[in-house]
This record gives structure tokens, sequence and C-alpha cells, in this order.
């Protein structure tokens, strides 16, 4: 339905190709460099022969496509959707605690059959969804019921996925959801109170962490402790960031990860290639593309025509912020190790289908005509 | 245009209205605005400031570190010498091996190839596959598939690689020591620990000389420690001399077989023979009882290693007896004809007395060899000052260690002449209150072969043969074996030590064996010392066999007959010609009572 394009950022000229897919140009634009980027890193990191690349592309087509299937979706569907995915999503976790294939000594797939599938990437997208149409029914910023009624909403998928155990993907779905309470305009006296629980709980959350999860916090805090066991990943992915000065050893001749000595180099860790054979003026451009993605769909997340767009725009933004910060932390040794992957980048399938997913949500919002497009009071 | 109709809808529309009005009353969010944007910047700057501390300020720090990780520096393996005997036949040989390990991860896709890979490595499947288990499940990624195969498996193993297309299976040389004399040259060649140093006997005394210095190369090598490349060789491998010992192989095989039979036969304790060439000092045979094959693992008692032929020392008794009738003769005071009188059959020296077995009456000095007479010898040393008796002793090598410098070697004991008592200069005559090495008996009655000079006592082959020392005159020497000649005959106490078709000279000796409680009744130390030809001798040999535990243990019985059967085989082997075409052919056949 072609209506006034008030709510999209106006880069596209009208009727464009770009308009006609409802896609916004300058972040699609960034997000196909990116993504080529990380073929081109990932050709360098991986193992030759292997037939990475090509399943890689296979994934970076079915992410796309997604992409462009949820960018045509109106954002009043998505909103009507919102709760029933997440009952649906919440009932998929239910299903994978009590009937789950094991991989990797975590419970986390489903067995469909076709395909194994994973509820808790899902749930990336219908917490904050289903949480955005929550909050954004009553005015801003939320009353007290209302808080609590998202916090018990969001409380439920999050230990769900932590069981199973995930620490990396309850890390990224309690993200999306406090992003959302945040960006609703909660108070800062009770984000201050939050923080002080969250402290609080931190010894009780020490007791409820498997020993591996204990381990990885303590290797964090002194890698040097065990040098060739858990303290491994850190020192050599903080070895090869290192060995690749200003300027990088150039693309193909990045020792560290070509000889194997930096683990997980094709997946999580493959922000350290980038820095080995980029060097830090690659780190820094990679970071600005990261950056410039960041900003965009934050400002399309802003100017969106309701507070339900806003919150979910905004949402979905910081949780792909959240991924990269976490990862780039992560290897840059400011953070313990968690198994969360460079966006766009790492090889590796279900979360670069959601992550797209999501940017698809995110130019459905920027380019479909508000569904109330009148001015509205959440972060613009 | 999605919502529902009806009443939903109104109520919808209702919600929205009441929701505008509260936007229209807009909270602050500028703060909360300028609190997400400093949040963003912030996370940005320290992952931008940890880059730029890594990758700037660190940078030459962790390139080292990195470098240090796949530039190594390996060693090239580099071959130990060999140990030969003196005709070039190997005794210690470094083979090299080859050492085969995997990244069982890397097999997991793979487990067709098991079975090929352990014929190839010749392991059962079943254990190789258990073990692959293992350590896939484990996540292991190094395991040794079999550590120092022959050439051959590896080769195999390569063969396996090409026909499954497997990755991840990688070798190296090492070298391997291997003994081929085994138990015979155990205790004289000895063996080396896995880093290729000598531990014991040759091995350990030549150990510089043997020693092979690993060389040195710079390698690029990956994350699991593969080589992909040599960058440059810093330092080629050097490998170890070879080493040529004085010792037969055939001869070793001999002495060590008829050795291991009489202790066998009259189950001794121990026993130890020392075959030595007459004119040159080299030692052609060293065996001991027990022994141990150096090629197993270390498992044998301490005590099997021990050479004893020069780590142990026992009393020589009787068979001190020529060297002491050797410094009479040189000294004028006896000829072999002067009458000595061994009546009663025992002689009182200060408040002890040295007895015969039995009443000899009037003997000649060399009849006092020839029956073995205690108050015989003892009367001819008295005629001597303990000085003159001590210095031919000690000059034929007593009471110090000989040349060869082997671990453990004993210098045995000869007290100084100073300290004697009149007691003690007797005891010495007959062999008592000093003791020495089979290895040191040997070199003494060298001397006495070789014409009076004592050439040092070698392990090593002698190309050049030294001057030598003089001990005493040719002439006392020749007299001394044409005594000696008298023992091994039927009148003598070795009938047994005759070797059909040569002369033969020794003696035989027959000690109680002393422990820190003094003598003990029924322990004995059997030993025959002797050499062959008599005239122009070729081969000293010493054989001493330790508590024989049978009825019999005159060294007459017990040592003699080893020395026969090696003495006669070394003369064959050397084509020492015959000096005695018939003459003794009857007394070697013969089997009759010996005497002492």
């Amino acid at each position: 339905m072609p209506g006034p394009d008030v709510a999209s950022v106006s880069a596209a000229p009208a009727g464009g190709l770009f308009a006609r897919l409802h896609l916004d140009p300058p972040l699609m634009a960034a997000l196909l460099l990116l993504s080529g980027i990380g073929l081109a890193v990932l050709y360098s990191a991986g193992d030759a022969g292997s037939g990475q690349l090509e399943r890689q592309l296979l994934r970076l087509g079915l992410a796309f496509g997604t992409l462009l299937i949820m960018a045509q979706l109106p954002p009043a569907l998505l909103r009507r959707l919102a709760m029933p995915l997440f009952a649906a999503g919440t009932l998929l976790l239910l299903a994978v605690l009590l009937a789950g294939d094991t991989g990797k000594g975590a419970q986390r797939w489903l067995d469909l059959g076709i395909l194994r599938f994973q509820p808790s990437e899902l749930m990336k997208l219908t917490v904050p969804m289903a949480m955005a149409w929550l909050l954004s029914r009553r005015p801003l910023p939320p009353n007290a019921p209302a808080l609590l009624l998202a916090a018990l909403m969001l409380a439920l998928p999050v230990l769900l996925i932590a069981v199973q155990p995930d620490l990396g993907t309850a890390l990224l779905v309690a993200a999306a959801g406090l992003a959302v309470l945040f960006l609703a305009g909660m108070r800062w006296r009770l984000i201050a109170l939050l923080a002080a629980l969250a402290a609080a709980a931190a010894p009780v959350l020490w007791m409820l962490m498997r020993p591996y999860q204990r381990q990885r916090v303590l290797t964090f805090l002194d890698p040097g402790s065990d040098p060739l066991g858990a303290g491994y990943h850190i020192i050599q992915s903080q070895i090869a960031i290192g060995s690749g000065g200003t300027y990088g050893k150039g693309w193909l001749n990045g020792t560290q990860s070509q000889l194997e000595f930096l683990p997980e180099h094709s997946t999580d860790f493959i922000f350290a290639v980038i820095g080995e054979e980029f060097g830090f003026a690659g780190t820094l451009l990679l970071l600005g593309l990261y950056l410039f993605i960041i900003l965009r769909a934050l400002a399309i997340s802003a100017n969106a025509g309701d507070s339900f767009g806003r919150l979910l725009a905004g949402a979905l933004t910081l949780v792909f912020f959240v991924y990269l910060f976490v990862n780039t932390g992560m290897v840059a040794g400011l953070l313990p190790v968690v198994g969360i992957p460079l966006p766009l980048i790492s090889y590796g399938g279900t979360s670069m289908v959601t992550i797209m997913a999501g940017f698809g949500i995110i130019m459905s919002l920027a380019t479909h005509p508000a569904f109330d497009a009148r001015p509205s009071s959440a972060i613009r | 245009m999605f919502g529902k109709h009806g009443t939903s809808r109104e109520r919808m529309k209702e919600r929205l209205r009441r929701a505008d009005e509260a936007e229209r009353r807009p909270p602050n969010f500028a703060a909360r605005r300028a609190a997400l944007g400093l949040m963003l910047g912030a996370a940005f700057l320290s992952v931008v400031g940890a880059s730029f501390y890594r990758q700037v300020l660190e940078h030459e720090f962790l390139k080292n570190e990195g470098e240090k990780r796949f530039l190594r520096e390996r060693e090239i393996a580099a071959r130990r010498g060999m140990v030969t005997d003196r005709n070039g036949e190997p005794l210690a040989i470094s083979t090299s091996m080859s050492t085969v390990w995997a990244d069982p991860q890397r097999l997991a896709g793979h487990m067709e190839a098991v079975p090929s890979l352990a014929a190839a490595l010749e392991v059962p499947p079943e254990s190789l596959q258990a073990r692959l288990d293992t350590y896939i499940r484990d996540d292991k990624r190094f395991m040794f598939l079999r550590r120092r195969v022959e050439p051959q498996s590896a080769d195999a193993v390569a063969a396996v690689i090409d026909q499954y297309g497997l990755s991840g299976i990688d070798m190296d040389t090492e070298y391997r020591r291997f003994y081929p004399g085994g138990e015979m040259f155990g205790q004289v060649v000895g063996f080396t620990n896995v880093d290729d140093a000598g531990q014991e006997g040759i091995e350990l005394v030549y150990n510089d000389w043997l020693n092979a210095t690993p060389g040195k190369r710079r390698v690029i090598q990956d994350g699991r420690g593969r080589v992909l490349e040599e960058v440059e060789q810093i330092r080629p491998p050097t490998h170890g001399r070879d080493l040529a010992l004085s010792l037969d192989r055939r001869l070793q095989f001999l002495a060590y077989r008829e050795l291991k039979r009489a202790v066998a036969e009259h189950r001794a304790v121990s026993g130890s023979a020392v075959l030595m060439d007459a004119h040159s000092g080299e030692v052609l045979a060293m065996v001991n009882q027990p022994s141990f094959n150096p090629n197993a693992g270390r498992t044998e008692p301490v005590e099997a290693r021990r050479n004893r032929a020069l780590t142990d020392v026992f009393e020589p008794g009787s068979t001190i007896k020529p060297l002491v009738l050797a410094a009479a003769l040189e000294s004028g005071r006896i000829h072999p004809n002067t009458p000595v009188d061994t009546s009663p059959g025992f002689l009182t020296v200060g408040r002890n007395r040295v007895r015969d077995i039995r009443n000899f009456g009037r003997l000649t000095a060399t009849g006092v060899i020839t029956k073995s007479s205690n108050v015989g010898v003892v009367k001819i040393a008295q005629q001597m000052e303990p000085a003159l008796l001590w210095k031919t002793l000690q000059q034929a090598g007593f009471g110090r260690p000989t040349a060869v410098q082997f671990p453990g070697e004993r210098s045995g004991y000869l007290p100084h002449y100073d300290g004697w008592s009149q007691f003690e200069h007797a005891t010495v005559a007959f062999g008592y209150g000093l003791n020495v090495t089979t290895l040191q008996l040997a070199q003494a009655y060298a001397v006495l072969a070789n014409d009076g000079l004592l050439r040092p006592a070698s392990l090593l082959r002698v190309d050049t043969v030294p001057a030598g020392q003089r001990v005493f005159s040719a002439q006392t020497a020749h007299q001394v074996r044409r005594m000696m000649e008298t023992v091994v005959s039927n009148t003598g106490t070795a009938r047994r030590a005759a070797v059909a078709g040569y002369r033969v000279a020794g003696k035989t000796g027959t000690s109680k064996k002393a422990t820190g409680q003094g003598y003990v009744q029924g322990k004995y130390q059997s030993v025959f010392a002797g050499l062959a030809p008599v005239d122009q001798p070729r081969f000293v040999m010493v054989v001493m066999i330790d508590e024989p535990r049978g009825k019999d243990y005159y060294g007459g019985i017990v040592a003699a007959p080893t020395f026969a059967t090696v003495m006669q085989a070394a003369l064959r082997l050397y084509n020492v010609p015959p000096d005695d075409p018939a003459g003794k052919l009857l007394l070697a056949s013969a089997h009759g009572r010996a005497e002492q």
C-alpha cells in the first residue's frame, strides 16, 4: 500500500528498486559489504578444501533471503504475530528441554526431521517483539504492573535457555528484553535497583554456574594461570591480534591462524584473524563499518512511526551491538570467553539468519508507512 | 487494515487514544539518549583501545611471542657411534627408527583405514581402534600411533595415507640403540638411556667419543607441532665416532657359553673369565655370570649388570705362587731345581702354622708349583726381603687399577710391605691377605707370558703395541712357564686344563672365601690362570668360579675345563701352530682324580 513515506529515512529515491523491495539502501549496502568482508576473511581463516566457504555462502543466501522476506512484512502484522510467536517459542523451548537433542553436551536442538532447529535462536526475535508489543500498548514510560509483567515475560525464556545450558544465547535474549525496557523509559531508579540486585545475585549466580563456566571467568581474570588449558584461547588470540601490528600481515598471511595456533579461528575468534592480517587499521575500519550499521539502525528506530516500531528496532539494534561487543571484547581480552560469534563474519549458521531477520524487521519498519504516524515519545 | 472487526477493534482504538494522550506528555528522554550514546561510545572505544594497545603498543612483544610459537628450533637426529669387536662385528649400533603420531580428531572420519593402518604399524587392529576411540572421545589432538618402528613400517604407513587420503598423520626419525651381542657383551658394552647417553660399560667410558651431537634447524611448525617447512639449517648433525673393541666376538661367545655351563654345572653363585692376547695386552674375551640383555628393558637385578671381571675382587690363593717364584728366580736366590724341604707338611711362622694338604716331603722349586705346596712357597718367600716380593707383585699390576678405566673397576688390595708381619709375609706368598680382580690376575699372567714385560690391559683394539714395562727378565718368565707346565700334567693339579696339541702352563687356586667375619668353612673361590703355548705364549686366560656348591670346588676341576675348552678354540681360531702334536693328546682325553 503505497503511502506517504513519512517514517522512512528518506535516502532511497522514491520508487527505486530498494524502495519497492522495502530495503534501506545505506543499511543494505553496509550489510552486503560486511558479508563480503566476512567471506574474504573466512577464505583466509578457514580450512582449505573443507567446503566451509561454500556452506557459508549458502547460509548468507538464506540469511539475505530471510531479510528480504521479513522486510516485506508490514509492522502491523509483526505486531499481531508478536504474542503468538512468543508463546510458540516458549513452548518449543520447553519441548527442547524435555525432548531435545544433545549437541556438544547441551540440549539446544530440536530435531524436526528435515532440519535441526534451535528454538532459542527464534527467541532473540520474538522476545523483543513481544515485549515491544506489551509495553507499547500503554503510555510510556511503563507503570509498575506493566514492568513486572514484562520482567516475567523476559525471565521465563531466559531461564529456559540458560538451563540448556546456553549462556551466550541467554545473555543475548536477556539483552534484547532489557533493551526494550530501557528504551521504553524504565526509571533510572529502577535500573539502579536492578543493577544492585544483579550485583547481589552474583554470588548466587556463581554457585549456580557449571564448573566450565566458572573456569571461564577465572581464566578471564588470569589467563596465565592455565596457559595450556582454558587460558590458551585468550593468550593465543592476544598474540594473533598483537602480532598484526598497525597494518597487519596481509590477507592470507596470518601465521597464528593459518598455522592453527589460534583456536576457533574461523568461528568465535575470527576477529583475531582480522586483527592479525589487517592490523589496527583493519580493526578500526571494521569497527567503523559496524558502527555505521548500528547508528543507521538506531536512526531508523528513532524515526519509526510508533512506539512498537521504535522499541523493536532499537532493541534489535542493541542485540546486534551486544553480539559485536561481547565477541570483540572477548577476543580483545576485555570480557570472559562466551560462545558468541562475530555477527555476519564468523562461520556458522543459525545466528546469521536470525540477525538478518532482525535487519529485515528493521528495514520493514524503515520503509513501511507508520502504523500510527503521529509523533511519538520513545527515544528518537 | 489488519485489526479485528467489531468490539475488539473499538477497544484497541480506545486504548490507542489513551496511549496517545500519555505520549503527548512525553518524559524527558534526552538523558536516556545520552546514556545510550555514552554506552555505545564507551564500548567501541574500549575495543578500539584494547586493539590499539595490543597492535600498536605491545606489537613487538606479541609479535615475538607469536614467532616463538611457529618459528622453532628443532633437532636433527644424529647417529651415535657404533661399537664393534676387533673384526668390525657390531656390538652396539644405532638404527634409524620412525615414530608415528596422529591428530585423532582428523582420523575420526576415516575409520575404514584403521585396519590397514594397524597392519602397517604391526599392532593389533582392535587395540589401535580402542585407543583411537578413547582419544577421539576425550577430544585429544595428539597421540602416538607407535614409537620407534622399523623404517619399513613407516613406508607402509605412508602408503596407507596415500591410499585413504588421510590427513593428520606425521612421523619423524629417531635412533634406537641395538646390542647385537646381547647378554654375552652386556656388561662390557653397557647401555645408553633414552637420551642416548652412556649409562654403563664402554657406552659410559667412551660416551664422549661415541656421542652424537644432534644438528639444529629452524622450522616453521603449526599449532600441532607439525613441521611445515625448514627455514634454515643452523648446525648439521655430528654423528658419533665408531669404536673398535679388543674383544673378539667369536671368543667372547665361546667363553660366555663355557663359563655359563661351568657356573650352572657347579651351582656357583657367579663367575667371570678373561682371555687376553699375551703380547699386546688386549682383552679378547671378558665374560661374567650372571649376565643381562641390554636390549631388554631395565628389569634385571642390578648385580647382573656388574662386570665382575673387574668390579669384584678375590684372594688369588695359589695362583699367586708363580709370581712369587718369579721374584725369587729374578733375585737369584733360587733356580728351578733348588731343593725345598716341605716336611712335615706344615711350617710354624710366629704363632701360626702354614699347612699343606699332605706332606710332600722334599721338592724342587718346580715341584712346589707342581704340587702347590704352601710350605714350600713360604720357605722361598722367606729368602726374599718383603720389599722385593712386594715390588714384583706391585709391578705385575696388583693393588692398582688397570688402564681400562672401566666404571666401577676395583684396584684390588696389596698391603704395603712396611706393615707386613712375619706371618703376612708368609700368607702373601700363597695368596691370602691381598685381593685382585680377574682382569688383574690375567694381566699379571700376561707378564709371565710376555717374557717379563707388562703391557697394560686394554678393552680397545691396540694397533700399535706399547713398549711395556719390564717386571722381570725373559729368562725368569720362561723358567716360570716351564714350572707351571708341570701343573697341567698327570702329576700336577690341573690335568683338565690340558689342550690337545699344545703345551699349556697354568696354576690352580682354591681359596676359602673371606667375609666380614673371616674365612667361611665350605665356601670357596675356584680359579685357574694359565697360558699357551708355553714357549711362545699367544693367549692368557683366567677363569674364576665363585662359591661352587657342588661336590667339587678345586680350581683344577671347577675352573680348568672352561680354560681348556676356550683356549683350544682360541688357538685353533687364530691358527696358532701346535707345539706338541702328540704328547698331550692322551692326557687331554684322560679322566681321573684331580689333586689340589
